[in-house]
C-alpha cells in the first residue's frame, strides 16, 4: 500500500481537503484488520478517476483509496454478452479492449476518463438515456467490500437494499471492488449521425420531442450566450451505431478496418493558467461552435467524436483557473419545461459564460435510490466559481428546480445544500436507514457526505 | 465543508461579541450556512444582525485565558456541530493605560497573546486533523510599529501577529490555513473611547476584505487595504518622527 498526504478536489477544482490517499490492490484492502487501519476516526472513502466535479471522493483528514488493477482487470465474456471488470478500469481502458472485439459499453458520459465503480456509485447516463438508461441498469453482479471487512458478492435478487443503495449511492455503502455488466455488439467504430442547427429553444424542444425515438442516442449543445429570437439557439446531435453497410456507403474507406479505435489527444491544458472561460472568450467561442456545425447534416462519424468530443483536450477544467468552476445539472419532469425555459433565459439574462451547456432528455429511473436520472429534462450548464454574481444565480435556481419537482445530480454538485438534496430526493431517508444498517459505525465517509448531512 | 463558492457551513467566533468578528460572520451567511458558534466570556451572546432562518446560533462560554479549556472546548464543538470551516479569533483588549501598571500590562498580555496561542493551537490542531478549515486571526497595524500612546497593547498584537504568521506557515501543506487580518482604527464599540485615526473605517469594511482574502486564499489582508502601503512606510520613519506622529 502506497500513502501519500494529498490535497484533493474533484474535477471543478474548487473546494480542496487534504487527506491520506491509499493505494492499495483488492488483496490488500480485504486483508483482516486493514479496514480498521485504513478507517481510523476519518473514514475512507473510493475514488477513481477524480472526474465528478465536486467532493464526493474527497475526505479531508481521513482517507482517500485508489484501487490497483488486479491480474486480470478486464475479462470479456461473449457468451453472456457481458464484461467483469475490476472497478478502477476506466471506460477508456475498456473501451481499447472491447471495441476491437465489436462491442461497446450500454451507456457512456461525456468522457471515457471514469472509471466503473465511479460509473456505478454515480449511476451514470449518456446520450442512450431516453432509450437505455443509466449504468446501474446494465449491471448484474458486483463484489464489494463492506464496512465490517467482508468481501460480498451482490446481486439486485441477493441483496436488493444493498444494491439498490448502492446504485448511485456514491461510495458511500462499501468500496466496489468488481462488476459484471451487459454489453452492446457493434459492427463498426461509427456512428450514423443527424447533426442540425437548430435556431432557438423552442425549435429545439419541439425537435426533440418528435424525433428522439428515432435515434438511440441524442443531445443538444446549447448556446446560452446567444440573446433574444436567438435564445436557446443549438446543434443538435442524434445518432445511431453504423452498421457495415452504413459504412460501405458513407466512408467506404473505413470499411476494411472498421473496429480500429485510436482516438486522438492533445496535450493538457497547462496549469496555473488564469481563468480563460469568460464573456470576450465564450462568445466568440460559442458562435463559431454554431457555424461550424453543419445546417443539417446526415453521415459517419466516429465513436470518440460523438460521445467525447471533449477527450481530445487533456485537463480542461483547467482553463478556469485557480477559482475552479461548477457543473450546474438539474432535471425537471417533462411538464415543467417552463422552468426549463425559464432557468435558460434567466442564465442567458445574466450574462454567465458557459462554453459547455447541454440538453437531454431523460426515460425511466434505474431503481437506484439516490439515482439521478429521472424521465424529464436535464440541463448541464458549466459556470466559472469565482464569478461574481453565482451565489444568487445558483440559489434562484436551485428554487425554481424544486418547486418544479425537480432535483440535482450529487456526481455534479459542490454548491448545494442538505435541504436542496432532502427536497429533490424523496427516497433519502430510505437509503440513509439501509445505509446505516451496513455501515453503522459510519465508515465510509466523504466530504460531500459531511457538506449534504448524508450519513 | 465549505462548498465550491467558498461558503461556509459552520463558523466559531471566538470573540462572540466582536463588531469585526460578527461583521464578517454576517457577510460569510449563505443558505450553505448552518451553525454559526458564538464564544464568549459573557454569555448569552446574540447576533446583533439577523442571520437566515435555517442558521443556528449558539452561544458558549469561553475564557481567554483558561489555556487549558481551550482544547477540550473545540473537541466538544465538534462533537456537536461537525468541522470546523472558519474560526475567527476575534478576541481581545484594548487595556488603555497599563503602561505604568506591569500587573494590568500582563493581564493584556494574557488574553491578546497568550490566550490567542492557546485557542489558535486548539484551532489549528482541529483544522489539521480534518484537513480543511481557516483561522482568521484579527491582529491590528498598532502591531506593526507600536505606538508609545498604547506600546503595550501594540506590542501584544505583534507578537499575536507573528504567531499567527508563523502558524500559517507551519499548516503549509495540511489542507489547513491561517488569514492574518490588521484593520486599522475601526469604528467599533471597543474604540469608542478613542480618538479616531486617519484611514478609519467600519466593522464591515473589514469584513469585506475577510471575505475578498478568503475567496483569493490570502494570508494576509490589510483593512483598508491602502494601509499595507501607508506602513510599508511608516515602519521605517525615524524614532523622532515617528513619536510626533503619535500626538
Amino acid at each position: 500500500m502506497d500513502r501519500t498526504t494529498s490535497r484533493l478536489t474533484g474535477w471543478g477544482c474548487t473546494a480542496p481537503s487534504v487527506a491520506t490517499l491509499v493505494d492499495a490492490s483488492a488483496q490488500e484492502l480485504t486483508a483482516p484488520g486493514a479496514l480498521d487501519r485504513l478507517a481510523g476516526s476519518r473514514g475512507v472513502i473510493a475514488r477513481g478517476l477524480g472526474r465528478s466535479y465536486g467532493d464526493p471522493a474527497q475526505n479531508g483528514g481521513g482517507t482517500v483509496v485508489r484501487l490497483a488493477p488486479s491480474d486480470e482487470p478486464i475479462r470479456l465474456d461473449v457468451t453472456s454478452r457481458s464484461v467483469t471488470v475490476d472497478a478502477s478500469v476506466s471506460l477508456d481502458g475498456l473501451l481499447r479492449e472491447i471495441i476491437p472485439q465489436g462491442w461497446f459499453v450500454p451507456v457512456t458520459p461525456g468522457t471515457r476518463f471514469v472509471t466503473i465503480g465511479g460509473a456505478i456509485a454515480s449511476d451514470i447516463h449518456g446520450k442512450g438515456h431516453h432509450v437505455d438508461g443509466s449504468f446501474g441498469r446494465h449491471v448484474t453482479e458486483m463484489s464489494m467490500l463492506l464496512a465490517d471487512g467482508e468481501v460480498r458478492t451482490v446481486t439486485p435478487s441477493s441483496d436488493p437494499d444493498l444494491w439498490w443503495a448502492t446504485i448511485g449511492g456514491m461510495g458511500l455503502t462499501g468500496i466496489i471492488l468488481r462488476a459484471t455488466f451487459g454489453l452492446i455488439a457493434i459492427e463498426t467504430q461509427h456512428m450514423l449521425s443527424d447533426i442540425e442547427r437548430v435556431p432557438n429553444l423552442d425549435v429545439l424542444l419541439e425537435r426533440m420531442e418528435s424525433g428522439d425515438q428515432g435515434y438511440r442516442y441524442s443531445v443538444a449543445w446549447v448556446d446560452l450566450v446567444a440573446t433574444g429570437a436567438h435564445l436557446g439557439r443549438s446543434v443538435l446531435s442524434r445518432g445511431n451505431h453504423a452498421t457495415l453497410d452504413d459504412l460501405r456507403e458513407f466512408r467506404p474507406r473505413a470499411v476494411g478496418d472498421p473496429l480500429a479505435f485510436d482516438p486522438p489527444s492533445i496535450p493538457d491544458v497547462p496549469r496555473n493558467i488564469p481563468n480563460m472561460v469568460i464573456p470576450f472568450t465564450v462568445r466568440p467561442f460559442n458562435e463559431l461552435w454554431y457555424r461550424k456545425a453543419p445546417k443539417q447534416h446526415h453521415g459517419t462519424e466516429t465513436l470518440t467524436a460523438f460521445f467525447h468530443p471533449l477527450d481530445m483536450v487533456g485537463q480542461w477544467n483547467r482553463l478556469y483557473g485557480r477559482n475552479g468552476f461548477l457543473q450546474y445539472q438539474f432535471v425537471v419532469p417533462f411538464e415543467a419545461v417552463d422552468t426549463l425555459r425559464t432557468i435558460v433565459r434567466k442564465i442567458s439574462d445574466e450574462g454567465h459564460a458557459s462554453p459547455l451547456t447541454v440538453l437531454k432528455r431523460m426515460g425511466a429511473e434505474s431503481g437506484g435510490l439516490l439515482s439521478f436520472p429521472t424521465p424529464g429534462w436535464t440541463l448541464t450548464v458549466d459556470l466559472a466559481a469565482g464569478d461574481r454574481g453565482l451565489p444568487k444565480l445558483v440559489r434562484d435556481l436551485d428554487e425554481l428546480v424544486l418547486a418544479a419537482g425537480g432535483r440535482h445530480y450529487l456526481a455534479k454538485d459542490s454548491h448545494t445544500t442538505a435541504a436542496v438534496i432532502r427536497a429533490g430526493y424523496p427516497r433519502l431517508d430510505e437509503w440513509k436507514s439501509i445505509r446505516a444498517r451496513f455501515d453503522p459505525d459510519r465508515r465510509w465517509v466523504s466530504d460531500q457526505a459531511r457538506r449534504l448531512d448524508l450519513l | 465543508m465549505k462548498n465550491a463558492i467558498n461558503q461556509p457551513q459552520t463558523i466559531l467566533l471566538l470573540g462572540g461579541g466582536s463588531d469585526i468578528g460578527q461583521a464578517i460572520v454576517h457577510q460569510l451567511a449563505s443558505p450553505a450556512l448552518r451553525a454559526v458558534i458564538l464564544a464568549g466570556r459573557t454569555t448569552p451572546l446574540e447576533m446583533t444582525t439577523q442571520l437566515p432562518g435555517s442558521v443556528e446560533v449558539v452561544s458558549v462560554p469561553f475564557d481567554a485565558v483558561d489555556h487549558a479549556g481551550h482544547d477540550a472546548l473545540v473537541r466538544s464543538l465538534v462533537e456537536q456541530h461537525g468541522d470546523l470551516d472558519i474560526v475567527i479569533q476575534a478576541f481581545g483588549q484594548l487595556g488603555d493605560a497599563v503602561g505604568d501598571d506591569p500587573v494590568a500590562a500582563a493581564d493584556l498580555a494574557e488574553v491578546n497573546y497568550v490566550g490567542a496561542v492557546s485557542s489558535g493551537l486548539a484551532v489549528a490542531n482541529q483544522l489539521r486533523r480534518q484537513g480543511h478549515g481557516t483561522l482568521v486571526v484579527l491582529t491590528s497595524v498598532a502591531g506593526v510599529r507600536t505606538r508609545p500612546s498604547n506600546f503595550v497593547y501594540g506590542s501584544t498584537k505583534a507578537a499575536q501577529d507573528a504567531f499567527a504568521t508563523g502558524l500559517g506557515h507551519s499548516l503549509q501543506g495540511s489542507g489547513a490555513n491561517v488569514l492574518v487580518v490588521r484593520p486599522g482604527y475601526v469604528r467599533t464599540k471597543m474604540s469608542a473611547g478613542v480618538d479616531e485615526a486617519p484611514f478609519a473605517c467600519d466593522a464591515d469594511d473589514v469584513a469585506a476584505a475577510v471575505v475578498t482574502g478568503l475567496k483569493r486564499g490570502r494570508s494576509v489582508v490589510w483593512a483598508p487595504p491602502v494601509l499595507q502601503g501607508v506602513f510599508g512606510v511608516l515602519r521605517y520613519v525615524p524614532g523622532p518622527v515617528w513619536r510626533k506622529l503619535d500626538r
